[in-house]
Formats: C-alpha cells, structure tokens, sequence
C-alpha cells in the first residue's frame, strides 16, 4: 500500500479532501420501530458528524446490547456492537491508546444503569474522553417491556405486571454524585434542536460527556413521556452561556426557563433532585478541568521500537544471574 | 539406595558447650555426628542435589531467606526450584501449624523442574510450623532439622513444656533435631530478633553449603536498596550474615558442596508471574487490563513496575468483566493487548471471551489456575480450569489454549501467544498456575527480537472490495481492518454475522460462519509438531500430563524406568487444538494415563466414573480409553507420589484400563 506522501503525489485529484456529506454516516436501515425516540438521535449524530466534518474511519460508536445499542449498524464509521452492559469499559479500551479517534456510545437504561451499573460508575470517574448517550425510554425494549431500573414505581411491565415495586433509580442524580465526574447533560429525543445542540457541546467537552436522552418508547412506554411531550410546561430549559447553546428562536418554544451555572455542582444536585413532574434539559454540569484517566493511559505510545527493546532487556538484566 | 540418587546428608553439628545435647545419633539418612571441639569445619562432602526449607511464622522473614539462599545457587550455577511455603490462614495464631511460611529450595547440579519430594534438613523457627510441614509430607525420617533452641527458656511453661515435648517427639519420628540458639545469637547484634534472625540463618547455611558469601551479600543489599533501606540497613543485615556464617563455620562439622551445571551461559532467575510479565513485554504486549486477584496479581505487579520503560500500561479495572472487556476494546482499535486473572475471574471473564471469539478479536488472556470450584483454594495450585478455558462459552467457541509447563514457558509462551492471536485473529489462552507463578527457576536468558514488538497501528486504506471478515475457505483466516483504516469500516457485532459483518440469522451464514472460526484451530494444528516422547517410543504404559506437573511426571517416569519399567510420557503445550499425533503414540502403548492436579474419581468409583480434565478430553478426541490419576492436594505432586501411583497402576493393584473398558460396556 502507499503511504501518504505517495498518495498525494500521485493521486490528488482522488484523493482531495472531499466534504463528507450525511450519507457518508448512513449505515443499514434502522429496524427501530416507528415512531422510536432513537431515529432522532441517529440523524442528530450524523448532523454532527457531517457539521464537524468527522472522517467516517476515525470515528467510532461503541454500544453495548439492546433496541438503542443497535445504533452502530446504522452509521457507516467503525462501530462496536458488543455485550449487555458492557458498552463502556470497551469504550474506554479504545480510548485507552488512540487519542485520535472520535468516539460516541450508546447504552440503553438497562445497559448502563442495571447490568452495567458498575462499568457506568467507574466511567465517569475516569473521565476518558468520549461522548455518552444514555438512551432512558425507562423499560426494557428489546426483550420485551421488562421493569428497568429506571422504571417509574407501580408501572406495569411484563415482570411486574402489578407495578414496579421500587423508585427508580435517577441517573442525573446519580451521576452527579460519582467524583470526579465532568459533563452531565438532558435532552429530550422529541426536540430534535435540543437534541442536536446537546450532542454538540457534549462533543466539544475534553472528558466523559454523559448525555441522558429521554427517549420514546411507542411501542412499550409510550405513556412515559406523554405528558411531557405534549405539555411544554413539564420541560424546564436551563440556560447559560457556556451551556447547551440553544438559538434564541427555538429557547422561545420552552415556556419554562431558568438560568442555571453549569459549574456550580451544588446548584445542579439540588436541580436533579427537585422531586416534581417537570423536567430539566440541558447542562447540569460541566468540569473541562476534571483529571482525565486518558491523560495517563496514553503512556509510552510513541516510544520506539528499540527503546522498547532497550527497556524488555534492561528488565530481564534484573533478573541476570 | 538414595531416592533419585541424591547423596546422603550428613550434617555433623559441634555445638559450642552443648555437651548435653551430644548423644543423639539417629540412623537412616541423616547420620549426625557431633564433636565437643571448636575445631572449624574439617570436610567437605559433594552431593549432587539438596531440597532444603526454611519456615517460621509469618512475618519472621523466612520467606525472603528462603527467596534469598534460591537466587543464591542459582548465582553459583546450580539447577534451581523455589517452592513458597504460604500460611493456610491469613493471620494465624504464632507457633501453629497453620501459620508454616517460608520457601522451598531445591538446588543441584543439574537444572531443576520440580519440587522435589521430602526434604533433607528443615530450618524452624518454632517446632509448631514445623508439624505443619510434617502434615503437609514435607519431612522423612532422617531430614534434619535445625530448631530455633529460644522457646526452651520461654517464660511461659506451657510453652517450654510443648518445646520440650516437640523435640521429643520429632526424634521419636526419626528427624535429626539439632536445636540451634538463632534468636540468642541474632540478639547479639540486633535488639529485634523478628528484623534479622532470618538473614543468621542465611548465613548459617552458606556455612554449610559452602556458599559464596559475597554473593550473598551483593544480594542482600540489592534486596534492601530495592526496599528503599539505607546503607545502616544493609550493613547490618551483612554483619547477621557474617555471624551466622562464622557461628556455623564453629558450629559444623562438615559442609557439602553442591556443585554448579555443567554448561550454562547467561541465566535468569525468577518465578513464573515475572516471567509472564517479561514475556509480555518482550512479545510487545502493549496494554495489561487486569483485576486482582491471587495467585495471578503479582504479574501486574511486574509490569506496573517496568512496563511504561517498554511503552506499555496497566490498567487496573473495576471488576474482571471490564479488565477484559477493556483488553478487547483496545485490541479492537489495533492495539496489542492481554488480560490476566484466576478460575474465578476466567468465570466472569467467559462471555467477553465468548465475544472476541465470535468477532475474532486477538487477545492474550493469561489463567494463573488455583484451587477451585468458587473462592476454593486461592494460593494453591490446581488444573482445574481447563474445560472451562476450552469449552466455557454460549454455543460453540473455538480458541487456542496453551499450557506452559515450566517457568521458562511461562516467558516463551507469551511471545507465542501473542503472535497467534494475531495470525489466528482469535483469543488465546495460556494457563499457568500457582506453582509456577510462585516458584522461582533459572533458565538460559531469553533470546529477544525486536520484531515482536508492537510496530505502529496500520492507518493505511484497506483495499476496496474486501469485506472485513474475508474468510480463507480452507484456514478460516482474514484480515483486521483497524480503526483508522480509510475505507475499512464495520460494525463488529457479537451477533452471527456474515463476511461482512452484517447481522445474519440465517442457517446457513450461521453453519458457515461457525465452520471458519474452526477451521481457523485445523489450521494452526497442521502447524504443530507432535509431541516427543519422554521415554522409549513404546511401552507398557504412557503417562500424559500437561502445565506445571512436567518435571515432576519425567521425574517419576525416570525413576521407573531406572527400576525396570517400560514407562514413557508426554506433555502437551497446546491442549486448543490438541497437538497432532496423538492416536499414533497412545497405539504404541498398552496402557495410556493422565496425570493431573485436579479431581478425578478413583476408578473403582460407583456410577459413571468422572475422569480428570485432559483424561475427558483424551478420551473424547481419541476414542483410547484414557485412565487417569489425579489429586487435589492443594499442593504440587511430588515425583515420588506420582511414581507411587504409577507403580500401584502397573501391578494392577487399581483396574487397569482395559478391564474398566470391558466393565463399562456390559
Ligand atoms: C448477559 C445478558 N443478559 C441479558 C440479556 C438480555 N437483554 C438484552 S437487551 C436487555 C435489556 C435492554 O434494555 P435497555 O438497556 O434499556 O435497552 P433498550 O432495549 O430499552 O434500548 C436484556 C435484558 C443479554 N443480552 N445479555
Ligand atoms: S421497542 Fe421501543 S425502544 Fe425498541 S425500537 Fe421499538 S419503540 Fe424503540
Ligand atoms: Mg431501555
């Protein structure tokens, strides 16, 4: 194969840096049903990569198991449709030694918040740089309308056909309470804007993005989000300059609006743990100085092969008799 | 005539004022003799091998004299095996047998692969851990034994009395007690006999073994330098050394001399965790994602210290389901990675593993085996975990599995595995265990090459046209697309997929698909030489073991055949695929056996016999009918019980494997 410099010598005009263009990220047909909160948010990542001009093979989308995490087979970057739960510590071992990639995930409530809940604490320690995508339709899809964790108590499911015992479990609050954690953001999938506006900031943030996108569930929970859906009120948009940048036309769409300091940690807990029907959107949180696991994983990429060799025998040396 | 021809130990202590204690002569191999003189030592005897160990309670540091006087012989040349000697019980109570801590050493004349049988004289810090040792097999009448002598003027007399009545009955049961003032004399030069009585005795038995004592010293201080200890630190431990030695110069009689190989160039020593972690970063190994867990940690422990020199690093993750799946993500996006656990990781380990199988994703994942099932035995050895590395997968899920079996191989076997998992785009497991993590050998310094090493991640287009699994018809083999990689993109998934990697439920994509993946071990099996015989090529009897038990199986195949018998062995390195020949081998003989560290029930057993591991899976791909002996003794087999075992299986003494076979087909 030819390296770069041979490519441009000879080939430019193949080779000139073309626009991509939005189909340059459409993979397979999405197979979600109609009407599924996770169609909105796959034409919103392949806005942004086709905004950000992101070469389809450097970006990668890392999803775990679930109707959300089939998400990667409908992008046409490098994608990797692993194991229930397990989503994130994959992630972070593609983080780990290619700071060079751009790299988005995708995990479902169940995904992240039950099976993977361990995973998901320690992700946002380590604060790897990538954008997260919490898919929260607040029920199992996949296998078919099972209680999650996020699942509001009494709702009826296949597993608790007479109403989920438990509350549930919020993963806004939830997050917020893990230190070292960096970005924390809530978007809704039916305001494709709010949708869009958030992926960006997320992928502008120099740390673990943790996005929660309420997301419909026709098929299943299609009640959940109903009345929030249909009442403007219920959505509480937060606002501030180094949030989710929102045009004044489309902020004008929230009735209800306040001014929020995504740097004030307490203010945003305190925000999480309001317990009434309305729902926040936005940036909760935001800490571009919080340490980065990444920062230390990259360690001795660029060492060269005979440093390496120079280093193995000096160890062995040791261990010379 | 002496087990494996080992001279006779004769250790003729002549201890300064002792005169009461002058008249103990015991027969049997241990002949001590004393003299009332303080004459220096007057002669040397050779002999060609020594098992000796020190124990004491935990804490006393018999494990580092022990690790000490082991890198010794090895410095002077001699074949080496250390055996660490771990309390059964976390905090045991001082002076109980459970508490036993300390180290084995064999050292000879010739390498060494295995930990021997009884042995030849015991250091103890107290006569309680030296019952644990008893309990454990590790003494025969006629070892000698050098007992701490404190414990006869100890304040309490409940504690004289057990003293006294221990040393009593240990030459009651043939042992040559010889009672030794080590604390009294450590005490001369440090106020805390727990800081130091070990290196007295160091230095006690270079006086015996005729050691170089200024090896051992240049020793100590790199010991105490790499423990951030000060020159005050390492003067003092020189000068126990010096009085230890000149005490046992007084104090015997005779010393042996253990003379060095023959033929040795540059050698290393170390235990095989070390090894594992060297041959990772000698195989260009990159990345280490692991989470702890005994007896495998120590490995990353290694590396934690060295790797980032070789450009590589340790990532410790949350829990064993994310070490590997971290290992796997990184390899995914081209890196060179591996995951290292024990039994119990290996179970949350097995549907990632399951995963990279599917999406042939190369990874080297490294089974320090201990005692299972559960929490089981977790610092002893066991070979438990092998049909759980074969076969521990949803549906079928071919992979390579190898099996050091030296510590040397624990180095080799990583470069191999490295290099495998990338031809064969596969996992590949290499089991060890807790023997060879923990003992310590010297072997020829590895021969390194720097091709092994990482080079950087191809970023070059991937060819227009190929799919991203473009399976060989024959081998099963494909090219990676990385990453990076203009023009490579898919999405990998652990559902069944085709050559391109899209989702595919149908039957015959699935039936396809699975058949590549197989192909891809048919293939590295054509690869493979078969194994040597150990041994006449033929016989009446051949013994096949695999891992850790090597040396000790030759060793007890060697005995037999010096006795007469027509006894062979193998070994088997690569277990996934078998290693080819094997149906041709077993036909040379009249009887084919395994021997193994794992249960297996006897052969007499009521219902349907359950055989050792490698047995089941002999049986299962040979169609022999595979007899088998196995223990889980939480301990390595000594040659000397295998050849026990072996014998009772010759004079058929336990029905041999044909009459079981007729048995079970009525
Ligand atoms: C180890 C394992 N356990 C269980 C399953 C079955 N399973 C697949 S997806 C899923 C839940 C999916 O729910 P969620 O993560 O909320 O994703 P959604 O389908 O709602 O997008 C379960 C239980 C599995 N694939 N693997
Ligand atoms: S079941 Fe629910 S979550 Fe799954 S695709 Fe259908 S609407 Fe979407
Ligand atoms: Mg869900």
């Amino acid at each position: 194969m030819m390296n770069d410099l041979a490519r441009f010598w000879f080939d430019d005009a193949a080779d000139a840096p073309r626009a991509c263009t939005l189909e340059d990220y459409q993979g397979a047909t999405p197979r979600w049903c109609p009407g599924c909160g996770d169609h909105a948010v796959l034409a919103a990542l392949q806005r942004l990569c086709r905004d950000e001009q992101l070469p389809p093979e450097e970006t990668v989308v890392v999803s775990g198991i679930g109707c959300s995490s089939r998400f990667p087979h409908y992008m046409k970057t490098y994608g990797f449709h692993g194991l229930h739960g397990r989503a994130l510590p994959v992630a972070e071992g593609v983080r780990s030694r290619r700071p060079d990639l751009h790299l988005f995930v995708v995990t479902g409530d169940g995904d992240c918040c039950s099976i993977g809940a361990g995973h998901w604490i320690h992700a946002i320690r380590y604060n790897m740089r990538m954008v997260v995508m919490m898919f929260d339709n607040r029920i199992y899809g996949l296998t078919k309308m099972q209680t999650s964790p996020t699942t509001q108590a009494g709702y009826r499911s296949n597993t608790h056909p007479r109403g989920a015992w438990l509350e549930p479990i919020d993963p806004i609050q939830t997050t917020l309470g893990v230190t070292n954690v960096s970005f924390v953001a809530q978007t809704v999938d039916w305001n494709p804007v709010h949708v869009a506006a958030t992926l960006t900031r997320a992928y502008h943030h120099p740390g673990l993005a943790f996005v929660r996108v309420l997301q419909r569930c026709p098929h299943y929970t299609g009640d959940v989000y109903e009345a929030a859906q249909r009442d403007p009120k219920r959505l509480l948009l937060l606002e501030h300059a180094d949030g989710v940048p929102i045009d004044p036309a489309v902020a004008k769409l929230f009735p209800n609006r306040t001014a929020h300091d995504p740097h004030d940690l307490d203010a945003a807990r305190r925000l999480a743990a309001r317990d009434d029907e309305v729902l926040p959107v936005g940036l909760f949180y935001v800490n571009p100085a919080a340490q980065r696991y990444d920062a230390y994983t990259v360690e001795g990429l660029a060492t060269p092969r005979n440093a390496k060799l120079a280093a193995v025998r000096g160890e062995l040396d040791h261990y010379k008799v | 005539m002496a087990p494996c021809g080992r001279a006779r130990l004769r250790v003729a202590l002549r201890v300064p004022g002792a005169a009461a204690y002058l008249h103990h002569e015991h027969g049997g191999r241990g002949r001590v003799a004393y003299a009332a003189s303080t004459e220096p030592i007057m002669s040397t005897s050779v002999v060609n091998e020594q098992i000796i160990e020190i124990v004491s309670d935990s804490g006393e540091g018999a494990q580092t004299a022990g690790q000490l006087f082991g890198t010794l012989a090895a410095k002077m040349g001699n074949g080496v095996w250390t055996v660490e000697i771990i309390p059964a019980e976390i905090e045991p109570p001082p002076r109980s047998k459970a508490g036993a801590s300390g180290v084995r050493v064999r050292f000879g004349s010739r390498p060494m692969t295995n930990m021997g049988d009884e042995a030849d004289l015991v250091v103890a810090f107290n006569e309680q851990v030296l019952y644990g040792r008893i309990d454990a097999g590790a003494l025969r009448p006629g070892t000698v034994v050098l007992l701490d002598d404190k414990w006869a003027a100890h304040p309490e007399a409940a504690v004289r009395d057990a003293y006294r009545d221990g040393v009593e009955d240990l030459r009651a049961r043939g042992y040559v007690v010889r009672e030794v003032p080590m604390e009294a004399e450590t005490l001369r030069l440090v106020d805390n006999a727990r800081r130091g009585q070990n290196m007295w005795v160091v230095g006690l038995l270079c006086a015996l073994y005729d050691r170089d004592l200024d090896v051992a010293k240049a020793d100590v201080a790199g010991i105490f330098t790499r423990r951030r200890k000060g020159p005050e630190v390492i003067a003092q431990n020189h000068a126990l050394l010096d009085a230890g030695y000149a005490w046992g110069r007084e104090a015997f009689t005779e010393r042996f001399r253990v003379p060095p190989m023959e033929t040795r160039g540059d050698m290393v020593v170390m235990n095989g965790n070390a090894a594992v972690a060297m041959g990772a970063m000698a195989a260009g190994i990159e990345l280490c994602a692991m989470y702890p867990i005994t007896p495998a940690t120590s490995a990353s422990h290694y590396l934690g210290a060295a790797f980032h020199k070789a450009g590589g690093f340790v990532h410790q993750a949350e829990d064993e389901i994310a070490a590997v799946s971290f290992a796997i993500g990184a390899s995914y996006a081209g890196k060179t990675a591996m995951t290292i656990t024990s039994g119990p990781g290996m179970a949350l380990k097995t549907e990632m593993i399951g995963l990279a199988v599917m999406t042939e994703v190369p990874l080297v994942i490294v089974d320090v085996q201990r005692g299972g099932p559960s929490t089981g035995l977790p610092t002893k050895v066991e070979q438990g975990d092998l049909l759980h590395a074969l076969y521990a997968a949803p549906g079928d899920a071919p992979k390579v599995v190898m099996a050091a079996s030296s510590i040397d191989e624990c180095f080799h076997f990583m470069v191999t595995a490295r290099s495998l998992a990338e031809t064969f785009r596969t996992p590949v497991i290499v089991m060890t265990d807790a023997n060879l993590a923990t003992g310590q050998t010297a072997f020829p310094y590895p021969e390194l090459d720097e091709r092994w090493l990482s080079p950087p991640v191809d970023q070059t287009p991937w060819p227009a046209g190929v799919p991203p699994y473009a399976w060989d018809e024959a081998t099963g083999l494909s090219p990676r697309p990385i990453p990076g990689q203009p023009g490579g993109m898919y999405v990998l998934t652990g559902l069944a997929h085709d050559e391109r990697s899209r989702v595919a439920y149908e039957a015959d994509i699935n039936q396809r698909a699975a058949e590549r993946r197989s192909r891809k071990l048919v293939a590295l099996q054509e690869s493979l030489r078969p194994p040597v015989v150990h041994g006449d090529d033929h016989g009446e009897l051949l013994v096949v073991g695999w891992g850790s038990t090597r040396g000790a199986i030759e060793e007890a195949v060697d005995a037999l055949r010096a006795d007469g018998h027509r006894v062979s062995s193998i070994h088997l390195r690569f277990l996934s695929p078998l290693e080819p020949g094997l149906p041709e081998i077993f036909a040379r003989f009249d009887r084919v056996m395994t021997v193994e560290l794992n249960y297996s029930d006897p052969p007499d057993a009521p219902g349907s016999r359950r055989y050792a591991q490698l047995a089941w899976l002999l049986r299962a791909q040979t169609l022999v009918d595979v007899d088998c002996w196995s223990r889980i003794p939480g301990a390595p087999l000594p040659p000397g019980h295998i050849a026990r075992a072996l014998r009772e299986r010759l004079s058929g003494t336990l029905p041999d494997t044909r009459r079981t076979a007729r048995r079970g087909a009525r």
